[in-house]
């Protein structure tokens, strides 16, 4: 790999030139007509302009980007995350093209983002699934018969939904009656697919996700990640490991979560997420995610890994550079999403131009932003402004160096989520590790002036 | 007879239609009330509905389905009753 092209924007596009550089790989990124100035442009080698702002017409447009591709003598295409990064037509389309892809093959972007079929993967790997529907359910019969094993309250969900959306909770056999013609209608109209499927929903749910590694032929894990903090089911903190995760159950989810990538013999990196049930101490899979994530500085932060250079190497058609035995872990990462949103208005977006920036610094804090002074945070992607990642040596430490760190936060032209951040890792609940998926939101509902008040 | 602006309140993009495949929130001649949802602006992919703000009668739609607006850039306007 010679010359990798970077279809994304953002914290992750400057990830990747960063990884890229440290290779000696030259990057190219591409761009729409509102990112002209921004960072991962000015990173990269070379850049170039594929359409106006929004992001059906540049950073969605596969022909665009492959086109660029071609155009400059790439021989790589590293998606990012979101965008195009789990849309098995690229990845197919990419390697017509006769160049490379950064990830999974396609045919593993589309087993795992069909629900159905990857819990159907899921369970022939041996890895606990929800207890409910095994497959999709065509009609009433099904999801009743699924509800005996699920129990009450069942969750009816889409077959091809994700992020949240297309998810009803059920409290009884009458209710689940009526849910099931109205999901299966909404499922068809919002995703072109009326299969749904029922499953057992629990109650002060923890997320847990392991991040795995496969070369098509030797696979690891690095360990979990605690991602329970979050709202409207968007990640806002992120920790390695989970706190109070039992020895026992990490281990078992840990190898389950290396099981599935063996079985679908995955290559690159990916995660393999996890719905704890802490009151019962059982996992089940929810899915996995074909790409980098997000919050995978904090896996790094504790192993002394690079992902993203591996995954450079790996679809180079290196070996994986690490057997299971190399991965040491040590102390406590904390990541927090700083967002472009304003808490007193109910979390509105706030783009705009940055007059300044200054994030924190120090030791053991490390900042993962598409933006800087001067930058324009614009209206047409989402509101992701900077990551903050720090590392100690206990959790403890972690929090106090996180706490400190979001105190240095200094942004004027947008408004931040900062002191909204400081308060939670502030609470008690966070400290003591005790959370869970609607932890959050609970919170937030019972203390409103704690959510739009000013801090200090 | 007085002619109003309905303006965005966010920069972004403004759209007709709640999805995709639902007709038009309004089209000129529509009449509305001051509380009813002309339009949708999507801002870092949330999406904020524009509400009309007078009752009256849909006179023009000033900017295209899928067009980029800024923050007080009149989308459509609204001749009010007598």
């Amino acid at each position: 790999m010679r010359k990798l092209l970077i279809a994304n924007r953002g914290e992750i596009a400057v990830r990747i030139i960063r990884a890229a550089r440290e290779l000696g790989i030259s990057t190219v990124a591409v761009y729409s007509e509102s990112d002209e100035g921004a960072l991962h442009v000015r990173l990269a080698d070379e850049s170039v302009l594929i359409g106006p702002p929004a992001a059906a017409r540049s950073y969605l447009d596969m022909d665009k980007i492959i086109t660029a591709a071609l155009d400059l003598g790439v021989d790589a295409i590293h998606p990012g995350y979101g965008f195009l990064s789990e849309r098995a037509e690229f990845a197919d389309k990419v390697v017509e093209a006769k160049l490379t892809f950064v990830g999974p093959t396609a045919d593993s972007i589309r087993l795992m983002g069909d629900k159905a079929r990857a819990r159907s993967a899921a369970e022939a790997a041996g890895v606990p699934t929800v207890p409910g529907s095994d497959g999709p359910v065509d009609d009433l019969a099904g999801a009743l018969a699924a509800a005996e094993t699920a129990g009450f309250p069942a969750l009816v969900k889409a077959a091809a939904g994700g992020g949240g959306r297309g998810i009803r909770i059920v409290q009884n056999a009458e209710e689940l009656k009526e849910a099931i013609p109205v999901a299966q209608a909404e499922a068809q109209a919002a995703f072109g697919n009326g299969q749904v499927y029922v499953e057992r929903f629990v109650p002060q749910a923890r997320h847990i996700e392991v991040q795995v590694f496969g070369d098509g032929k030797r696979f690891i894990h690095l360990g979990e990640r605690e991602c329970s903090m979050q709202r409207r089911r968007q990640k806002v903190i992120e920790e390695a490991g989970a706190p109070g995760l039992p020895a026992k159950i990490r281990e078992e989810m840990t190898a389950a979560a290396v099981a599935l990538a063996a079985a679908t013999e995955y290559r690159g990196a990916g995660t393999v997420e996890f719905l704890y049930d802490s009151a019962r101490e059982e996992f089940y899979f929810i899915e996995m995610n074909t790409r980098i994530q997000v919050e995978h500085p904090v896996t790094e932060m504790v192993t002394g890994t690079d992902l993203v250079r591996e995954q450079l190497l790996v679809a180079s058609g290196e070996s994986l550079s690490w057997t299971q035995e190399d991965i040491d872990f040590r102390g406590h990462a904390i990541e927090v999403r700083l967002n472009a949103e304003n808490p007193v208005f109910g979390f509105m977006p706030s783009p705009g131009t940055l007059k300044s920036m200054t994030m924190p610094g120090g030791p053991f804090v490390r900042i993962d932003s598409g933006f800087g002074p001067g930058k324009e945070v614009s209206p047409f992607y989402d509101s992701l402004f900077a990551k903050i990642i720090v590392w100690g040596e206990t959790r403890d430490i972690a929090i106090a160096r996180m706490d400190r760190a979001l105190s240095e936060v200094e942004v004027e032209g947008v408004v931040t989520t900062a002191d909204f951040l400081r308060k939670v890792v502030g609470l008690a609940e966070f400290r003591k590790g005790e959370y869970h998926t609607t932890f959050l939101e609970d919170w937030m509902a019972a203390e409103p002036m704690a959510v739009s008040g000013s801090s200090s | 007879m007085s002619e109003q602006n309905v303006q965005s309140p966010l920069p972004g993009v403004f759209y007709y239609r709640p999805a995709p495949d639902k007709p038009p929130f309004v089209e000129v001649g529509s009449v509305v009330t001051a509380d009813q949802a002309v339009g949708l602006v999507e801002v870092m992919k949330q999406f904020a509905e524009v509400k009309a703000g007078f009752d009256g009668t849909i006179t023009a739609i000033l900017v295209e389905d899928n067009g980029i607006v800024g923050p007080g850039d009149t989308l459509m306007t609204i001749e009010t009753g007598a």
